[in-house]
Parts: C-alpha cells; sequence; structure tokens
C-alpha cells in the first residue's frame, strides 16, 4: 500500500511531508502533463496581459449570465478529470484478466473509482445545472440579475475551493478509497487512517456551502423577482423545474453538511456516531447520507426536464402539450424523491415490509416521469419538427432515458435488486440515466443556448460528430455493464478470474473510446464555432424562434438584461410579443439600479478552501488562521453600504439605440408567426 | 392557465419606472435559510433521537444532567430573546440609544447562557463523560455544542451590528439586518425549547 505506515505530525506542516507525493509514476507524469500546460497557461494570461482583465470582468463580477458561464466552464474542466477517471478504470478492467493484474494497483484504482463519482456529481453535474439555472432563470423571468449577487458570486468560488481540494488531492496525498459515499465504517478512522476521506470531507463541505447558498439565492429570485404579470403558472417550464430543484437543493444540502459533519467528528474527534463500537450506528450514516443523495438526482436532472420541454416546444414551433401536467408532474417528483431513499440499499436488512413501502414509492414515480415523455411525444405529434442540434440531443434523450428509466424499475423491486443489487447491472442503470438524462440534457442546454450567450450559434457539423460519437459510444460502452451485472459481476472490482468476460469490457471499452472522440468533437465544436463567429453570427438575439423572455434581449444580453421589464399576459410571453408586434418599447430610458462588483467572494472561498487544506493535514495553526480570516473578510465585507451603482440613461439609451440600429439592418422579421 | 389571445392584452414593457425596494428579497431568503438550518437540528435530532439510548455501559442522562442548571441556562435564553424583541421595538419607534442598550442586555444574557453551557461541557468532560463516551454522549454534544456554536456567532453578528448601529444609526439596511439576526436569535430559542425538552426532561424521566 502506499499510505505511509507511521505518520509523524509536525507543528508547521501536520502530517504533510515528503511521504505525501504518491508513490505512482502515473501520477508523475500526470504531473508533469498538467504541470506543464499550467505553466503555459499562466505564461499565457501573463503575456497578453489578460489577468486584470479576468478579475475585473469575471472573477470579481456579480453579474449572472458570467457567474453562469464560469459554472459551466468549471463543469467542463471537471468533465475531463472526470472522464480520463473514467477512461482508466475501462482499460484496467480490458487488462486484468488471465493472471494480469493490469496497469494499476488496488490503492490507485479505488481511488479512481471514487474520486470519478465525486467529480462527475459534484463538480461536473452540479455546477452545469447551476451554471445553467443561473444564466437562464433570471432572463426567463424577466429579472436584472439574481436577489443576491453577491452571494452568487461567493457560492460559485465555493465551489471552485471544493474542485480544487479535490483535485489537488492527485498530487499531495490520495483520494478517498471508500466509493463515492464514503459509508463508514470503512471511511472511518480506523479503516482510513490517512488523507483521503479527508480529502472527500472537505471538498464536499467548501463546496456544498456554496450550493446551499446558491440553491437559496435562486429559489428567492424565482419567488420575487418575476415580471410583472407572470404568476407561477405562466413561468416557463425551465423555470419551474429550476424552482423545484432549487427547493431539493435547500431541503437537503443541509443533511448532506450535517451527516458530514458528524464524519468528520468521528474522524477528527474520536466520537461514535457511525462506529462499530460504544453505541455508534453505521446505518444511520448510510440513511442519512440517502436521505439528501435521492433528492440529488432529482436536483440534477428536474433541470434538464425543463430544458426539454423548452426545446421540445421551440423547435416543434407549438405550444408544450400539457403544461400544467408537465408542472404538476415536476411537484409531483420534487415531493416523491424524498421518500424513495431506502432503495438504494434493500439488502441492508430494513425487512419485507420497510422494502415494500419504499419499492412502491420508487414505482411510483416513474408515473410523472412518464408523464413527462408523453407530454414531449404530443409535444412532437404533427408539429413541425427541425431536427437542429438540441432537438437531436432530446430525441436521444428520450430514447435512452426510458431504458435507463425501466431498468431503474426494475431495481425498484426488492426481490429484483437482492439479485443484482451491488452489480455492473446497477452501474449501467445510474449511467444510463445520468448520461441518456443529465448530460444529453446539458448538451442540448448548450446548443439550444450558446447563441444567447456568445452571439453566434455553434458549428453543427463537429456538433453532429459529437452527436453520433457520444449517443452510439453510449450505448456500446454501457449495454455491456447490463448483461455483465445480470451474469453476476460486482462493481468496484479490479481483477477478474473468468476469462469470458473478458469480451464484454472490450467493447465497453471500445464504447468508451467512441465517447472520448464524442467529448473530442465538442471541444474541436467549441473552437471551430469560435473561429467561424462571423459566419454563424446570429444578431437577431432569437435565432430560433424562441417562446420564452430570455430570446427577448439582445446576444449577449447588456449587463442589464433588459431596457424597460417586460410584463406577461400568459405563457411564452415572447412568442405573445412577436405576435402582436411589441418586441421593442419606445420610451425615455431611465438609469438603470446595479450591484457592484466585488472581490470579497473570491477572497473568502481562498481562506476556505486554504482551511480545509489545512484541516485535511492536521496543520492546526493554519487552520485556526484561516478560519480567524474567514471571519474577519466576512465582517469587513458588511461594513462596506456601498454596494451598488446606477447605469446612466445615456449609457442604456447608447447601447439601446446600437441594438436598433442592428436590428434594423436585418431582414424584415418574418410575420409569419401565426400558429400558437 | 393562460389562454390564447386574439388580441394584444395589454402592454408587453413597464416603462415607467420600475421601484424594487431595496433588500425586499432580504427577510424571505433569511426565513428560507433558517429552514435549511433547521434541517441541520433535525438531523442532528434524529441522530440523538436514534442514538441517545446506547449508553455503552456508560452514564446516562439521570447520572449526568443538573436539570437546575439546566432550568437556569433557559431562562438566560428565554430572556435574552424577550429583550431582543424590547431592541426591536425601540429600532421601530427609531429609538437608536434605546435599541443598543436592549441589544446589549440581549448581549449579556446570550453570553451567561455560553459560560454555563460551556461550564456543563467542562464538567462533564471532567467526569470522564466527554463525547467520545458513547454515542448517547456524541450524539447529545453535537446536538447541544451545535446550538452553542450558533448563540456564539450570533453574539459575534450581534456585537458586529450594534457597532454598525452606532456608527450609521438606524438606516433602513440596518433595520434589515436587526431584523435577521432578531430572526435568527428566536430561531435559536425554539431550537433550544427542543434541546431542553427532548435532551433534558424526557432524558431525565
Amino acid at each position: 500500500m502506499a499510505i505511509p505506515s507511521d505518520i509523524e505530525t509536525t507543528f508547521l506542516f501536520g502530517r504533510l511531508n515528503l511521504h505525501a507525493i504518491p508513490a505512482d509514476p502515473i501520477v508523475w507524469v500526470t504531473f508533469v502533463f498538467v504541470a506543464i500546460g499550467g505553466a503555459g497557461l499562466l505564461w499565457l494570461l501573463t503575456k497578453y496581459k489578460w489577468w486584470g482583465y479576468l478579475w475585473t470582468e469575471w472573477f470579481t463580477s456579480v453579474d449572472h449570465k458570467k457567474i453562469g458561464i464560469m459554472y459551466i466552464v468549471l463543469a467542463l474542466i471537471m468533465f475531463v478529470r472526470g472522464f480520463a477517471d473514467a477512461i482508466m478504470m475501462r482499460l484496467q478492467q480490458v487488462l486484468a484478466f488471465n493472471g494480469s493484474e493490469g496497469y494499476l494497483n488496488a490503492h490507485h484504482y479505488d481511488q479512481i473509482f471514487t474520486a470519478h463519482g465525486v467529480i462527475m456529481i459534484f463538480f461536473v453535474a452540479m455546477p452545469f445545472v447551476t451554471g445553467l439555472m443561473n444564466y437562464i432563470v433570471p432572463l426567463q423571468i424577466g429579472a436584472r440579475d439574481v436577489s443576491f449577487p453577491f452571494l452568487n458570486n461567493f457560492s460559485f468560488w465555493m465551489t471552485v475551493g471544493g474542485a480544487s481540494l479535490t483535485m489537488v488531492s492527485l498530487f499531495i496525498g490520495e483520494f478517498a478509497q471508500t466509493g463515492w459515499l464514503a459509508f463508514p465504517p470503512l471511511s472511518g478512522i480506523g479503516y482510513s487512517p490517512y488523507v483521503g476521506v479527508d480529502y472527500y470531507i472537505w471538498g464536499l463541505q467548501v463546496a456544498g456551502v456554496g450550493t446551499t447558498l446558491s440553491g437559496i439565492n435562486l429559489l428567492v429570485t424565482i419567488i420575487k423577482m418575476r415580471a410583472p404579470g407572470m404568476t407561477m403558472m405562466r413561468m416557463p417550464v425551465f423555470t419551474w423545474t429550476a424552482l423545484c430543484t432549487n427547493i431539493l437543493i435547500v431541503a437537503s444540502f443541509p443533511v448532506l453538511t450535517a451527516t458530514l459533519v458528524l464524519l468528520t467528528l468521528d474522524r477528527y474527534l474520536g466520537t461514535n456516531f457511525f462506529t462499530n463500537d460504544l453505541g455508534g450506528n453505521p446505518m444511520m450514516y448510510i440513511n442519512l447520507i440517502w436521505i439528501w443523495g435521492h433528492p440529488e438526482v432529482y436536483i440534477l436532472i428536474l433541470p434538464l426536464f425543463g430544458v426539454f420541454s423548452e426545446i421540445t416546444a421551440t423547435f416543434t414551433g407549438k405550444r408544450l402539450f400539457g403544461y400544467t401536467s408537465m408542472v404538476y408532474a415536476t411537484v409531483c417528483i420534487t415531493v416523491l424523491s424524498y421518500l424513495v431513499w431506502l432503495h438504494h440499499f434493500f439488502t441492508m436488512g430494513s425487512g419485507a415490509s420497510v422494502n415494500s413501502f419504499f419499492g412502491i414509492t420508487t414505482m411510483i414515480i416513474s408515473i410523472p416521469t412518464g408523464a413527462k415523455i408523453f407530454n414531449w411525444l404530443f409535444t412532437m405529434y404533427r408539429g413541425r419538427i427541425r431536427f437542429e442540434l438540441p432537438m437531436m440531443w432530446t430525441v436521444a434523450f428520450m430514447l435512452t432515458f426510458v431504458l435507463g428509466g425501466m431498468t431503474g424499475v426494475l431495481l425498484a423491486v426488492p426481490p429484483a435488486d437482492f439479485v443484482v443489487h451491488n452489480s455492473l447491472f446497477l452501474v449501467a442503470h445510474f449511467h444510463n440515466v445520468i448520461i441518456g438524462g443529465v448530460l444529453f440534457g446539458c448538451f442540448a442546454a448548450v446548443n439550444y443556448w450558446w447563441p444567447k450567450a456568445f452571439g453566434f450559434k455553434l458549428d453543427p457539423f463537429w456538433g453532429k460528430v459529437s452527436f453520433w460519437f457520444w449517443v452510439v459510444g453510449f450505448w456500446v460502452a454501457f449495454m455491456p455493464l447490463y448483461l455483465l451485472g445480470l451474469m453476476g459481476v460486482t462493481r468496484r472490482v479490479r481483477v477478474f478470474d473468468d476469462p469470458s468476460l473478458q469480451i464484454w469490457f472490450i467493447i465497453a471499452a471500445i464504447g468508451a473510446v467512441m465517447i472520448a472522440i464524442g467529448i473530442a468533437a465538442m471541444f474541436l465544436q467549441f473552437y471551430v464555432s469560435i473561429r467561424n463567429r462571423e459566419k454563424l453570427r446570429d444578431d437577431s438575439g432569437d435565432p430560433w424562434e424562441g417562446r420564452t423572455l430570455e430570446w427577448a434581449t439582445s446576444s449577449p444580453p447588456p449587463d442589464y438584461n433588459f431596457a424597460f421589464t417586460p410584463v406577461s399576459h400568459g405563457l411564452d410571453t415572447w412568442w405573445d410579443m412577436k405576435r402582436f408586434g411589441q418586441t421593442r418599447p419606445r420610451a425615455t430610458y431611465i438609469p438603470i439600479h446595479m450591484p457592484k462588483s466585488t472581490g470579497t467572494g473570491v477572497i473568502i472561498s481562498a481562506l476556505c478552501t486554504i482551511c480545509g487544506f489545512a484541516l485535511i493535514w492536521y496543520i492546526w495553526w493554519l487552520a485556526i488562521l484561516s478560519f480567524v480570516g474567514v471571519v474577519a473578510v466576512a465582517i469587513a465585507h458588511t461594513f462596506n453600504y456601498d454596494r451598488d451603482f446606477h447605469i446612466p440613461a445615456d449609457v442604456v439609451k447608447t447601447t439601446e439605440d446600437e441594438r436598433d440600429r442592428v436590428l434594423a439592418t436585418l431582414p424584415a422579421a418574418q410575420p409569419a408567426i401565426q400558429g400558437v | 392557465m393562460s389562454q390564447v389571445h386574439t388580441t394584444a392584452p395589454g402592454d408587453f414593457w413597464e416603462t415607467e419606472p420600475h421601484h424594487h425596494e431595496d433588500g425586499a428579497s432580504t427577510s424571505v431568503g433569511f426565513w428560507i435559510y433558517l429552514m435549511s438550518d433547521c434541517l441541520m437540528f433535525a438531523v442532528l435530532f434524529a441522530c440523538f433521537g436514534v442514538l441517545g439510548g446506547s449508553y455503552a455501559a456508560g452514564p446516562g442522562p439521570q447520572d449526568l444532567f443538573d436539570l437546575n442548571l439546566i432550568a437556569l441556562n433557559t431562562a438566560f435564553l428565554l430572556i435574552s430573546s424577550i429583550t431582543f424583541g424590547f431592541a426591536m421595538l425601540r429600532m421601530m419607534l427609531n429609538d437608536q440609544r434605546g435599541t443598543l442598550i436592549w441589544l446589549f442586555i440581549t448581549l449579556l444574557f446570550g453570553l451567561a447562557f455560553l459560560a454555563v453551557e460551556i461550564y456543563e461541557f467542562h464538567h462533564l468532560i471532567h467526569v470522564g463523560a466527554g463525547p467520545q463516551r458513547s454515542a448517547f454522549l456524541s450524539s447529545f454534544f453535537a446536538l447541544v455544542g451545535t446550538h452553542g456554536l450558533h448563540v456564539a456567532f450570533g453574539s459575534i453578528w450581534l456585537v458586529t451590528l450594534m457597532v454598525q448601529v452606532s456608527q450609521r444609526g438606524l438606516i433602513p439596511a440596518n433595520r434589515r439586518r436587526l431584523m435577521c439576526l432578531s430572526m435568527f436569535w428566536h430561531f435559536l430559542d425554539v431550537i433550544w425549547i427542543g434541546v431542553f425538552t427532548f435532551v433534558y426532561l424526557l432524558g431525565m424521566i
């Protein structure tokens, strides 16, 4: 094992010493590449003097649009890391047959599957979804920003802090070897004595603060900042799903925080919450973590259900079929998501009656989800469907997700679960819903809203290359895992005895390579689109004949989003505006009240990250110092009462006149919008 | 639900200056924050509910708790809530001096509460009933200690606000902050009533 057997603790550096560098050539090579890449990036930033620009225009910005984009950039960076973990696992499982140990030792392999799960959920899916909500929700409800713009910036940087701690664990120390939920007693100090689980805990705690605060922020934004006339039942479906998601965040992340605090106390102070002796109860942890964990999967998927609803309505040129039932289905899922957590551990001794209850509630959840699928299908029925990239991803989602949903219902049957639990069947199931639902949804959303954020469309050719490699790659990579699971192959296994299984792992690995090509094509799509941005330019602000308010402003929108507040008279407000030719208001411009940028969010979360690092390595003086720093900076921030400014009326006028000029150069807007 | 209009149902833009009251969302936001905090306590209460009987052959509540001390402590905290209410009443009357005086009294009661709690914890650890002794004591210390930490941070916040009120007076921003802190303070009172009932009183039966 790579864990130092006796760890000396010094005052100055805690247990951080030269043994902390992993004795693993794979990590060294990775480090060399990361170091060269990082140094190159820093050099470029310095050479072109981008530091000042990044600091003033992005890092300290409280503009929800910029924060949304930064969230998505973070998600994409972490996605590359998470995918690297995935492909390493695939390769290991291809090689480790016929007496071969593969190329990863057990200590390294266990870290990889843990890091893969943690990164993909917390630092890819969560920031991606939060970024989309951040960018789109205020625009869809006709607001100028979120309710608490500073808090928004702070939340983002806390997420970055958590992600940084997770990344640092690759080169200094180790990451947890416990699986992504760190069940005790394995995650207790007895079985995981070194820093892995501590990296896990503090990475998630730092990021978790950000997630909870951003949940509160978006929730209040949707409750309080909707445009006049936009009643709850006139909100766009994406905003509805964002509302439900943020309710889930606020009502579940505190449970995660508290549970991890208790695990921390067990590890640091020797308490007995989840230990095997002195009255502790590990099942308590497993219940608590899944009381957070199940709502978490709906936190991830609900906003994408909203994305698919927007896209389906837009690209079929029809109103969404069954808006009301869509809303109620979303709300039902929100409530039901709290009543199913035990299906994650049917086999852990709850007994037949309890298992039946949770099996039934789980199956009931498939009803509102099925209603949604039918609503999308009926929206498409007799619609004039345009198969642009967002719509292609939506169709791929519907086909893929239905399979994942059905294997989920199968797993919800407790006796069936006893057969396939903890197997690759389960692994295939949740990748089926998370890739087929969350990731496909994120890609649909990126292709759909990219023109809004940057003023030009994404290149369709490379988008289609990415699409086909992704979708086919997904099916090739995960169908073998269903089969292997049915054959009884358990998850998280490093070496195999039965040579007949190897072929399925080879097929899965081929699928993973296809996905890798899909990912490369996606980045190439971004690159090609940015290079050809003049050719792909969209000046109308409404490239897809959209229906909701985000398309009512320019692309990218001005800092203040809307010069005047839009008024809603029904669903699909922008569609209504276009029907009645009321797309541009005419009136005297007035100064616009806006929040000021501030660096406090960056500073506090940097201090929190340092504090987390110090706690991981038992560097107590640094932990205390940085914590006092956090409190001091936070208090100092409250002494600054001068937090906003006004954009003068003539600046607004200049911006809006320029917009009028650009719109006048476009071919006359087609008056062909007749249907509803 | 919206019906389909055939004529424009009215103006689609509000061209008059749209006045948002400063910080109109703050109280809703703070309420939601308190509810999320409440969930953290819910987890700690649940842990105490499950683990509170696991003494691991160690001392139980009847061996450890001194109800007289806890009654005193509870009185301190409840009175501090009342005095915070008086501070808010003075604030409504625009009486800066009165507000500050009542806030100071609240602070004293808060600190008295903390002092008694620290004494109690010290005593428990001293007699060998520290948080490591059993799951019951782990969950006891976590629940009561988390509440105490909240009171400690509330006190730091209180001092900060007293400085800000004396610097800038009862301006709308400071009134909003006082309102938030008062909700926070009363919230801790409600939590304490739960702790007092479920941990101390039921423990002594």
